[in-house]
């Protein structure tokens, strides 16, 4: 069941998936890192705006809206 | 001794709440970020000493990778005890702070508040565990219901350095975060319930579109049903019925004569609470009677809003259209702001990470948000029974005039802003916070900060602002003025002159203009005439307050650049509306 890892905005509404890896320089990491997204760690993708807005997704008890770009740069992989 | 005491935690953990419980002081606490870089300041009584409490900008880490964060980092040098507030229902991701505030050596003590949301969740916390771990007390507590704070005051003596967490590296706190969190939570699988159901519905964009504009329509009309509510039952009321026997009386004991031009009226008869502009009528009637009801009722609303976590999921929502304007979603917060007062709308767009962004949204709030109280007398005007006699069509028609045109500025100003300010426009980066429901005492108490604050503001400067058309009027400058401008006004926008008088007093107050606009002879201007001078007035030039504050924000080249872009949005949007609402 295990497939390659894809950037997190591939993933269809409602779906989970474990982060794999953060592409981006340190400043990106830490400000995910300060809201919980880490490698490891289980996200889900609450739902998505049209028109290549934002990405609304969910980490434990947090949710967060982040843009498509962030979100092109963190690798999940489906569980 | 303890002398100062220091609240720490990451934003939106109730931080704030449990702040104005331990001093019972007035603090504002909001669910996004941006209200509260502006540190608030306390005092408790602690074993009969008085104790300085300070309420630190929340943040995620001792880094300080912004401006709030710099401020928190550096409040914690001279504290002698410092409360580390963390929301239980995000153990995980709050620990980070807690262990690099106990890296330091100053005696701590760890809040869980959010308690019982915790418990709704399913989340188990053994909170005598994570003491044991941490080496400080842990305390839990229910900050919006005052659960645990007596518990907390107990145990802020015992307040202690730890000495088992050891200094390490960022990874090395998250594997001991991870071990700590294995210890002491457990999480039980739970259903969706109510509340994550709405907030999926609210965010969702097929069903979080049409809630919104929903949502919009209706915080409108309960606004202006609670403004109209109050004035026709308590403020006009209270100055038909007491205040005009007892001002009448006064003006006869003063007889005609310069001083009952200037306290009283203009014109000898039956005052005029609008149009005599007197210092004890009208200096007073404008701002309590037609400004402060519309206040009230915006700033309560707009409190409740902000309370229950709505706004940064509009923000989410809207964040594809204001992307078109150089911003993100985040805009939406200082225009929501802006349209209480401008001042706090300015204030907000710090919150952006970049100058492109900040000074589009300030100058975009500047041109095309009126503040309330402008909007309440744009209100009054349309409904004044001396200009209705003469409307065509039902005043709200001209009021959603007014209103449409500002809208179209708004997006058309910062359509062309996109294009032409250097810089970057930086994604969308927002936590949502869960829906909370929010305290009606909360509430109300951040309300009447705002009210205090509109009185202290707003009375000296309309008291000052008639004072200054008093004696324009006395020496015959409103009719030099009125000539001097006559040929620009009518020229371009084909206004009589008295518009200039008109657009000057607005840069004292806003709402002192639209008085001023009411107090020339009816038929000085047409209803169409009316809707132009209305939308100038908006976008001309910022009141004062507002004008000192961005030259702090922007600086004063960027200030210059703004002022500049108003005043030919202005003429531009001005000549436009004459085309089309006077067809000449």
């Amino acid at each position: 069941m295990n497939s390659n890892p894809k950037p997190l905005m591939h993933l269809k509404n409602n779906q989970s998936a474990r982060i794999k890896h953060i592409h981006g320089g340190l400043g990106l990491r830490k400000r995910l890192n300060s809201l919980g997204i880490r490698e490891g760690q289980i996200v889900k993708l609450v739902s998505k705006q049209p028109l290549m807005g934002p990405l609304t997704i969910s980490v434990g008890n947090t949710q967060m809206t982040i843009g498509r770009g962030m979100a092109h740069k963190i690798l999940v992989e489906e569980i | 001794m303890i002398k100062k005491i220091v609240l720490m935690g990451n934003p939106n953990v109730g931080k704030s709440v449990v702040f104005s419980r331990l001093t019972g002081a007035k603090v504002i606490s909001s669910n996004y970020p941006g209200t509260t870089v502006d540190f608030s300041k306390g005092k408790m009584h602690l074993d009969g000493q008085t104790v300085e409490i300070i309420d630190a900008p929340g943040t995620y880490s001792l880094d300080a990778t912004n401006k709030a964060e710099n401020v928190a980092v550096e409040m914690l040098e001279d504290a002698d005890v410092v409360i580390n507030v963390l929301d239980s229902t995000n153990l995980e991701r709050n620990l980070y702070l807690t262990l690099e505030l106990l890296e330091k050596d100053i005696p701590a003590i760890i809040v869980l508040n959010l308690w019982d949301e915790a418990k709704h969740l399913g989340i188990k916390i053994d909170e005598k565990k994570l003491e044991e771990i941490l080496n400080v007390p842990v305390v839990t507590t229910v900050a919006l219901t005052g659960e645990g704070i007596r518990n907390l005051v107990a145990k802020i003596k015992k307040a202690k350095t730890n000495e088992k967490i050891k200094p390490t590296s960022e990874e090395g706190r998250w594997v001991e975060i991870g071990q700590i969190i294995k210890r002491i939570e457990h999480v039980e699988h739970r259903h969706h319930n109510i509340k994550d159901r709405l907030s999926d519905l609210t965010i969702k964009p097929i069903t979080g579109l049409p809630i919104a504009i929903t949502i919009i329509f209706i915080s409108f009309w309960i606004i202006r049903l609670i403004g109209e509510t109050l004035i026709s039952y308590i403020f006009d009321p209270l100055f038909e019925n007491i205040y005009r026997p007892i001002i009448t009386n006064f003006g006869d004991m003063l007889g005609q004569g310069f001083l009952y031009n200037f306290l009283i009226s203009q014109s000898p008869g039956e005052i005029n609470f609008v149009e005599s502009l007197g210092m004890l009528t009208t200096g007073l009637y404008v701002p309590i009677a037609m400004v402060l009801p519309y206040i009230i009722a915006f700033y309560f609303f707009l409190s409740l809003l902000e309370d229950t976590g709505y706004l940064p999921r509009l923000a989410t929502l809207l964040d594809n259209i204001f992307h078109k304007l150089g911003m993100h979603g985040y805009g939406i917060v200082p225009v929501f702001l802006g349209l209480g007062c401008n001042v706090p709308g300015m204030l907000a767009t710090r919150a952006f990470e970049t100058r492109k962004q900040r000074f589009i949204a300030a100058t975009l709030i500047s041109i095309s948000i009126p503040c309330a109280a402008q909007t309440s007398l744009v209100f009054a005007m349309f409904s004044d029974d001396k200009i209705q006699s003469s409307l065509e069509f039902d005043p709200i028609i001209y009021i959603l005039m007014v209103f449409s045109s500002l809208i179209i500025i708004y997006f058309v100003s910062g359509f062309i802003l996109n294009r032409f300010i250097k810089g970057e426009s930086p994604e969308i980066f927002l936590e949502i916070p869960p829906y909370r429901r929010p305290s009606i005492k909360t509430t109300w108490k951040k309300t009447w900060m705002r009210i205090k604050w509109f009185l202290k503001d707003a009375l000296p400067w309309m008291f000052f602002g008639v004072f200054l058309i008093n004696i324009l009027y006395t020496t015959g400058a409103i009719d030099f003025l009125a000539n001097l401008f006559q040929p620009i006004m009518s020229v371009i926008f084909g206004l009589p002159g008295e518009t200039s008088v008109v657009l000057i007093s607005g840069f004292l107050r806003k709402d002192l203009a639209v008085g001023t606009l009411l107090s020339f002879p009816s038929g000085t201007f047409n209803a169409m005439q009316l809707v132009i001078v209305a939308t100038m007035l908006t976008m001309f030039f910022p009141c004062i307050a507002t004008f000192a504050v961005m030259i702090k924000e922007l600086g004063i080249k960027d200030m210059i650049k703004a002022a500049l872009i108003m005043i030919s949005a202005a003429t531009i949007v001005g000549f436009f509306l004459r085309l089309i609402l006077l067809g000449v």
